[in-house]
């Protein structure tokens, strides 16, 4: 059965009726969901997100022709894998930003912007994404972003260099800046 | 309106009886191509389906269409049929005993059909007449022609045993 299952989604994939592929992939901090369209990254969802919410999140606002096909995403598998390594600095995947728009999506794009080991404060994002004063907006934006990691909201903090906040808690917030050389190892 | 449930829950929940069914209807060997058939037709279809209260059954009717479509492409001919115990998640009646399933294998399509859903796939007669695209007064009748042929076929077969 699983290599039927295998070959169905290869061959949705080739008619172009595999609108979402979509695998889990380990992490130090726990499984995450990624899922991919044809244009690109679409969505990861970090540990602490139910995953069946998030796939059917997906179903509604994208196309229910959503498939497990973990081959549709080696390529993101492996530079997650290497990131969490520390032998990764910067993704090299393509997006797929549909699920964002407006000022969100401005904001994603600024904070896609930010380079590894480095950090922005939630008005920087505010004002490049064309509304300075919208601060409380930018970390609503950071809270909402589809892409966690590979849009790298965890490098957003707060003006005085308080953590602020992040979707999987602040602990891993807190590791992936370790990680990263912003904040000091240990505790 | 609800919005329709990822693929892939329709997959985990019902590719094993489907298989099962078109293992039962077009025999082992032929059973995956027929099975990609349907899944690719069930994809191409889901986005417009308005209705999903009953999924499986949608997937049996396809299943069912490709199995015909399947002897249509080849002549009919009697069928291999399932073995009860691969049928999987549905236990099928347990007189229906591996000469009956072959016997089952050469009725006409659309009783071979009404039986394998009710006993293998323990559908109620609605769900089979929603799977067969017919009423549920023709399904029934499908299914006593067929069970009232496989009686005297059976008995037959049983009067020829050696005593």
């Amino acid at each position: 059965m699983k290599r039927s299952l295998e070959r169905l989604s290869e061959r949705a994939a080739a008619e172009g009726l595999l609108d979402v592929a979509y695998a889990t992939v380990d992490s130090p901090f726990g499984p995450l969901l990624v899922a991919t369209t044809p244009r690109g990254l679409v969505k990861l969802s970090l540990p602490n997100y139910d995953a069946g919410e998030a796939l059917e999140e997906l179903a509604a606002r994208i196309s229910p022709r959503v498939l497990e096909a973990p081959a549709r995403l080696d390529d993101a598998r492996r530079q997650l894998d290497a990131y969490f390594d520390g032998r990764l600095r910067e993704f090299e995947l393509p997006l797929d930003w549909r699920l964002s728009r407006g000022f969100r999506l401005r904001a994603a794009r600024a904070i896609h912007r930010i380079p590894y080991g480095r950090t922005r404060s939630y008005t920087d994002i505010a004002r490049s994404a064309g509304n300075e004063r919208a601060v409380r907006a930018a970390g609503t934006a950071c809270g909402a972003n589809p892409i966690p990691i590979v849009v790298p909201c965890h490098r957003v903090l707060r003006s005085g260099g308080a953590l602020g906040g992040y979707g999987g808690g602040l602990p891993m917030k807190e590791a992936l800046l370790k990680m990263e050389g912003v904040l000091p190892e240990g505790e | 309106m609800t919005a329709l449930p990822p693929f892939q829950s329709l997959l985990d929940d019902h590719a094993a009886d489907v298989m099962a069914v078109l293992r039962g209807a077009v025999g082992r060997a032929d059973a995956e191509d027929c099975f990609q058939e349907t899944f690719l037709a069930a994809l191409r279809a889901y986005p417009r389906l308005d209705d999903d209260r009953n999924l499986r059954g949608w997937l049996l009717t396809i299943a069912h269409r490709k199995a015909i479509d399947h002897h249509r492409a080849n002549g009919r001919r009697p069928l291999p049929v399932a073995e009860p115990e691969e049928l999987g998640g549905v236990t099928a009646e347990p007189e229906l005993d591996e000469g009956l399933w072959a016997l089952v294998g050469g009725l006409p399509p659309k009783q071979r059909a009404a039986v394998a859903l009710r006993y293998a796939c323990d559908l109620p007669h609605a769900e089979i007449a929603a799977a067969l695209g017919c009423s549920p007064e023709a399904a029934r009748r499908s299914l006593h022609e067929g069970m009232k042929r496989l009686r005297s076929e059976f008995g037959g077969e049983r009067r020829k045993e050696p005593a």
